[in-house]
């Protein structure tokens, strides 16, 4: 087994070689910015670092968000071309869950990554590799009672201390993460976010916003 | 391999994802799946749309465009893309699935401009481009007279549009008469039915002391507005069709007699026209009568090239393979506002191989 991972789904870009026992290599910088800028180059250093040949890659492993849009399919579109180009299989994981594994929390917590317009993304965890809430999207402030006093994880919850008191590491996600994550998933037969061959396909949460054009507006005075 | 290289193009600066394939100057494939009717009710083109669009039809557009051309993704000899100008998250998705399948698949890759491959797509329907080349090019998001003594490396402004360009004139006429978007075809369709002469509408910087090169659309857009709400004012029914007619002979009349003064000042033979509202049938006409007049050489792409798609950027592609083109980076950006001066993105540096 030797997959490669990667995220854009937040503001790191993130990428990591893993052959199914270990993380081989790892890169992630922090750059909200540039996502579309970033990830090649660094799936390029972690595939050298890691020395790995791209035809001896067995899996792409990529976070399908929730994560604002724009960088989110930067990750999802840079799969499936890599899934298409290379004939193999790409296993979408919600980016929520990577961060949930990384941190290894044993019991109730919660992650939270920031959906921007004073928002998060976030789901409750009842351990490590188990969400037992979907991913949603919300106003820190509306769902103060539901995450009240639990541990939280992720970038999102560390910016509304007054409403996630119990902070916890990782902050950021790591591709690395991801891919042990769906390594085990892969030993275990578990599924991923795209079952049956379908594509990655992105948790957006949110409608397109679709500005509706103003009223044709005259140019004659009334 | 040099002379007649094998690229694949992707284009998704704004609501078509379009997948084309050139050998040299021979079209193979021209795939595009378009998001057009899930903009139309909006009235224009939401971006956030067209990235989702973009997304799910990016690798079928691929295969698609692969299985019409006969060709294996092995073959190929480079991948283009158009880096720019265009919206910046729609153009971001095409980028990126770029990046990826040059790089699984070991090709160089080729950030081009949306701009000059408007222009160089008439290879594929004229053979090579004339050097210099005067070009006319016309979208909903530009309109600019442009002298390019190489397509690759060298595109120069000679004038472009101080306010809108004649694909927004377009859309917003259509608006006012209430027939839709997006209103280029649809104004051609009517315009098929009127008296071009019923209204004598505007036409912009055309005095003996404005600007020789430039455009203006706004002037003759507030004149339709004025005429057609007085029409309706005064509860008298729209005509329709002339007045589709009559704008639509205003503005090829404007576009059609300042690309000719600019071969005639540049010494040049020839006149390209390229970009979407190069497929309406009356600038075709007109540009074709005033050309023949001239002594010029007109050099228009049928229609289907003409509107954004795949095929032209893969030509811009292989007219770079061509030449020896540096490929771009691994870190090559989208770039919504890449200036039509730039026809080869090369990235920052980062490259790979
Ligand atoms: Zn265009």
């Amino acid at each position: 087994m030797l997959l490669l991972a990667f995220d854009t789904a937040t503001p790191a870009v993130t990428a990591a070689v893993h052959d199914g026992t270990t993380v081989l290599a790892e890169s992630t910088s922090i750059d909200a910015r540039r996502h579309g800028e970033l990830l090649m180059p660094a799936v390029d250093c972690v595939l050298r670092e890691a020395g790995a040949e791209l035809d001896a890659v067995t899996g792409i492993v990529v976070g399908v968000g929730p994560g604002p849009y724009t960088g989110l399919r930067v990750g999802l579109v840079t799969a499936a071309a890599f899934g298409d180009a290379l004939g193999i299989p790409v296993h979408g994981i919600c980016t929520l869950d990577g961060l949930a594994y990384a941190s290894g929390i044993d019991g109730p917590f919660v992650v939270a990554t920031d959906a921007r317009r004073k928002e998060v993304y976030w789901a409750h965890y009842a351990g490590p590799r188990t969400r037992s809430s979907d991913p949603a999207v919300d106003r820190p402030g509306d769902i103060a009672t539901q995450v009240a006093g639990l541990p939280a994880v992720g970038a999102g919850a560390a910016l509304y201390p007054e409403v996630f008191t119990d902070i916890r590491a990782p902050a950021d996600q790591s591709a690395g993460a991801l891919a042990a994550l769906a390594a085990a998933k892969l030993a275990e037969g578990e599924p991923f976010e795209n079952e049956g061959g379908l594509p990655a396909l992105p948790l957006y949460l949110r409608r397109p916003d679709a500005q509706v054009p103003a009223a044709y507006k005259a140019v004659l005075p009334k | 391999m040099a002379d007649e290289p094998l690229v694949l193009g992707i284009e998704t600066s704004c609501d078509e994802t379009g997948v084309g394939i050139v050998r040299g100057h021979t079209l193979l494939a021209d795939a595009v799946a378009s998001s057009v009717d899930e903009h139309a009710r909006f009235g224009g083109v939401v971006p956030e749309v067209a990235s989702r669009a973009h997304l799910e039809a990016m690798v079928p557009t691929i295969q698609r465009a692969l299985k019409e051309a006969g060709v294996a993704a092995g073959d190929l000899d480079g991948i283009a893309v158009t880096a720019g100008p265009g919206l910046a998250g729609a153009l971001l998705v095409g980028v990126s699935a770029a990046k990826a399948y040059a790089y699984a698949l070991g090709k160089p890759l080729y950030g081009v401009n949306h701009l000059a491959s408007h222009i160089c797509v008439d290879q594929l329907e004229h053979g090579a481009l004339p050097e210099p080349t005067m070009a006319l090019l016309v979208s909903g998001g530009h309109s600019s007279l442009l002298l390019a003594p190489d397509i690759t490396s060298d595109v120069r402004t000679l004038g472009s549009t101080i306010d809108d360009a004649a694909g927004e004139a377009f859309d917003k006429v259509a608006r006012v008469l209430g027939l839709g978007f997006p209103g280029g075809p649809v104004i051609d369709r009517w315009a098929k039915e009127g008296d071009p002469d019923a209204i004598r509408f505007p036409r912009g910087l055309t005095g003996s002391r404005d600007p020789h090169y430039d455009f203006s659309f706004s002037g003759v857009n507030t004149a339709v507005a004025r005429r057609v709400e007085e029409r309706r004012r005064e509860g008298v029914e729209v005509p329709i069709a002339d007045v589709a007619a009559s704008f639509q002979e205003a503005v090829t009349d404007v576009l059609t007699r300042k690309a000719i003064r600019a071969c005639r000042d540049n010494g040049v033979d020839h006149l390209m026209i390229g970009g979407g509202v190069a497929a309406n049938s009356r600038l075709r006409s007109m540009a074709e009568e005033r050309c023949a007049d001239a002594g010029l050489k007109l050099r228009v792409p049928r229609p289907k090239l003409c509107t954004d798609n795949g095929a032209m950027v893969a030509a811009l592609g292989a007219e770079m393979v061509a030449r020896n083109v540096t490929p771009s980076s691994l870190d090559l950006p989208a770039d919504a506002s890449l200036p039509v001066t730039e026809p080869h993105v090369p990235g920052h540096g980062h490259g790979h191989g």
